[in-house]
């Protein structure tokens, strides 16, 4: 039976147009010549099953992965953009010429603020802007709040710079977050995400990036930053640079950046920052095996924080503990080269080993 | 719907493979070298009081912080058999030994007058673990308890669960001390059952929970018991809380005989009364003052001193130190929002490390701007007059107001803009410090003009 499927690309799928090809294979598998009843119906449960698969995704939060990939048109609003943290950020970010256009601060709807104006909170603020992005400096005890507003209202990219969020206020948010399709949450405990030369939304130092055709993702901040002034200084510079956080319960992984680097014909080498503790390395490095594999594969280099970091000391980021043996910096160095990605034992050396890579 | 299924069963296939290591967290065996930072501990007796004031089942007990106050205590107790538990913020009390000699910081006794005498020997003494290190913690209390006689022990924990992506609760028939084998021999022993933090915990799943368990004559009471520990768990913002054993007694009522609490720092500005409970004479004094500026402070064993913002690069520049043959003294995360004081008082903690022979600055500004810690630095030398060397290695915001900042103080600072290099001389100086050092000589660092 042809796979018909395989003529869409999955992100494509709507509900709607997942009901109207079930049925169109469904129809095709009955016309077919193939008289023998049990073959008929292994090939409808066969269908069934990738429909289901498909519908699953297509309603599912995997289906926002696309809206990391900013542009320079995307329009960003601030969560708290009258606070000292967001102006300074949102100043820096209208120079790197993001596509700033407005913000939200309760009770100081209708002013002004950097020239833009100010709305009570996100539902008028995407009424009245329609925005692609919100960037959140709101204070931890105000943070959940934010969070849930911009999810009710739908914005495709959520940016919480926000650190210090309890977990538990986090892991509700995750839980709804989750089971929707309309946004994407980076963070919290983040320092943002940048298209370099297009996009700035978080607070990085804009001047050490620059565009090109690497593909960074990372848990730390300043750790990130190293990476992409190694990158910038060997001249392979970024294509995107997102920076996951540190919390243990986020909006975004490695893996759903390691998904749109391999499927963007602009980014050529890929560049994996981990810590200690947890999973999610691990998890990256089977997702790696199996999708970044063959002629096609691109270049990862990985560089895992913390290898001398003795076992059961918590370093800052609330993710980063080692305990009873698990989330060591040695396993997740071998799982990733395991997996095919060169770890640098040198975070000094990180660009230098890619560079190698793509012209090696 | 597949995606789901798939996770769930990755999640189990996880923690299947890694039950010890997920246990080897929960256990009130293990405990980390060093209290962890930020991280609220607190003492046995608040854990007990938190279980009793949610209406879970605990041995009788009193607090002493005198041996009178001991003696009273075990007198109400009315009981032949005592318990005496130094109350120190550390694991293997009961194999330790106190600094005047005394054996055990766990001990049983058996009358009132031997309750005070013991207790006696207890307060105002250091008890040394393999946990504590050579230093030892003060002992100010001492919890004095009746003993149980436990015929059959149970294992409690509900925790927050990356793998879960929310709360689950771990049990199993075998609890006790030797929780951790059971998960490494028999992993089919311990049990999880996932939480949906929107529905939370309802009393059929708890029921289900004490069936699993082999506790389906004591259904309601086992329960009621796992809904009184959820309600705390959410009430207080607990990360854990494990109750090892959970155990019935010759009278066959069940006792929380120990339980584990760990708490979410990020929740301390909601749970204020809880986080007043923090008692600071447990913990490193350097890492006590640098909580008081919101630094991210924890002592190791080396001679370089690092003052890194952002805990990534933090460890990063630990490890890069390490690979050039230095030893880091310290991890020390400035954070994003520290203020030229803030960097002073680092620099104060750092240096009153005597093992401290050179320090390695590595700010990569972000949020931070680098002019701020430059000011600083400058501050810090100035004041503290400081004759060890400095690598500063600056990049990010505002870094050439920085750099001006530093070469126009006249001070003993050297910069370096690569990081390989920036550490491979710290780690020579430091070399340099320590031989001079091992000679008894003192040393003076000069920088040309």
């Amino acid at each position: 039976m042809i796979n018909i499927f395989q003529y869409y690309p999955r992100r494509l799928c709507s509900r709607s147009v997942t009901l109207v090809r079930y049925c169109l294979a469904l129809r095709f598998v009955y016309q077919s010549d193939i008289n023998n009843e049990n073959m008929q119906r292994a090939k409808v449960s066969k269908v069934l099953i990738s429909t289901l698969r498909v519908w699953s995704r297509s309603a599912s939060y995997e289906s926002t992965r696309k809206n990391l990939k900013i542009t320079k048109k995307s329009t960003l609003i601030c969560q708290g953009f009258t606070g000292k943290q967001a102006t300074f950020h949102c100043k820096l970010a209208k120079e790197y010429g993001t596509n700033l256009v407005g913000g939200v601060t309760p009770k100081k709807g209708g002013q002004k603020h950097l020239g833009l104006p100010v709305f009570n909170t996100v539902k008028e603020a995407a009424a009245a802007l329609k925005p692609d992005i919100s960037v959140i400096f709101v204070p931890p005890f105000a943070a959940t709040k934010a969070l849930f507003e911009a999810l009710e209202a739908q914005i495709p990219l959520i940016v919480c710079i926000t650190e210090g969020i309890p977990q538990h206020d986090m892991v509700k948010f995750c839980y709804q977050l989750k089971r929707q399709d309309k946004s994407r949450l980076v963070g919290p405990n983040c320092p943002g995400i940048i298209a370099p030369e297009l996009c700035k939304v978080g607070i990085m130092p804009g001047t050490i990036h620059k565009r090109g055709m690497v593909g960074i993702v990372s848990r730390s901040g300043t750790l990130t930053y190293e990476a992409v002034q190694q990158t910038t200084q060997l001249g392979l510079g970024q294509t995107l640079v997102v920076g996951m956080g540190g919390d243990p319960y986020n909006g975004t992984n490695f893996i759903d950046c390691l998904d749109i680097f391999l499927n963007d014909p602009e980014t050529k080498g890929i560049i994996l920052i981990g810590e200690i503790g947890g999973a999610a390395e691990e998890e990256a490095a089977d997702y790696l095996k199996k999708h970044n594999s063959g002629p096609t594969r691109k270049p990862v280099v990985g560089y895992i924080a913390g290898l001398s970091a003795p076992p059961g000391r918590r370093m800052g980021h609330a993710g980063a503990i080692i305990s009873g043996g698990k989330g060591g910096a040695k396993e997740k160095i071998e799982a990733l080269t395991n997996a095919g990605v060169v770890v640098a034992k040198s975070p000094a050396f990180i660009g230098a080993h890619l560079k190698k890579e793509l012209t090696g | 719907m597949a995606t789901m299924l798939r996770s769930a069963v990755l999640a189990e296939h996880i923690l299947l493979k890694n039950a010890t290591k997920v246990l080897g967290s929960t256990t009130s065996n293990w405990q980390p070298q060093k209290q962890q930072t930020r991280n609220l501990n607190v003492h046995e007796h608040i854990s007990y009081t938190l279980l009793k004031d949610a209406g879970i089942q605990v041995p009788k007990f009193g607090v002493a912080k005198t041996k009178q106050e001991a003696k009273k205590i075990a007198q109400d107790l009315a009981t032949k058999d005592i318990v005496l538990k130094a109350q120190v913020l550390a694991g293997g009390r009961g194999k330790g030994h106190f600094k005047n000699g005394l054996k055990g910081g766990v001990r049983m006794v058996y009358s009132p007058e031997e309750a005070e005498d013991i207790a006696g020997q207890m307060l105002g003494q250091y008890l040394i673990t393999k946990q504590t290190g050579e230093k030892g913690r003060i002992c100010n209390a001492v919890m004095v308890t009746e003993r149980k006689f436990p015929r059959k022990e149970f294992y409690f924990a509900i925790m927050m669960e990356r793998a879960f992506s929310g709360p689950v609760i771990i049990a199993s028939s075998q609890g006790g001390v030797n929780i951790e084998e059971v998960a490494a021999e028999n992993p089919n022993a311990i049990l999880y059952e996932p939480i949906d933090i929107s529905k939370g915990l309802s009393k059929e799943q708890a029921e289900k929970v004490a069936v699993k368990v082999g506790l389906s004559s004591q259904k309601d009471k086992t329960a009621d018991m796992l809904l009184k520990m959820y309600d705390l768990f959410c009430k207080k913002d607990a990360l854990l809380i494990e109750i090892n054993p959970y155990a019935e007694d010759a009278g066959e009522t069940y006792f929380s005989l120990d339980a584990k609490f760990r708490f979410d720092d990020n929740a301390g500005f909601r749970q204020k009364e809880l986080f007043a409970l923090r008692d600071w004479t447990q913990e490193d004094e350097k890492e006590v003052a640098a909580a008081k500026f919101d630094l991210n402070y924890i002592a190791l064993d080396g001679n370089i001193g690092c003052l890194v913002n952002g805990a990534g690069l933090a460890m990063a520049t630990m490890d890069i130190i390490s690979l050039h043959g230095g030893s880091p003294a310290n991890f020390l995360d400035v954070g994003g929002g520290a203020t030229a004081q803030a960097v002073k008082e680092a620099f104060k903690i750092i240096t009153a490390d005597p093992k401290v022979h050179a320090i390695l600055v590595n700010i990569f500004g972000g949020i931070m701007r680098c002019d701020v810690i430059a000011e600083g630095i400058i501050a810090a030398a100035k004041e503290l007059n400081l004759k060890m060397p400095i690598v500063c290695r600056l990049q990010g915001t505002n870094v050439d107001d920085a750099k001006v900042l530093i070469a126009s103080s006249g001070l003993k600072i050297l910069p370096v803009d690569n990081l390989d290099e920036a550490a491979r001389l710290v780690v020579k100086l430091s070399n340099i410090v320590s031989l001079a050092r091992d000679a008894k000589l003192d040393i003076n660092f000069e920088i040309p003009l």
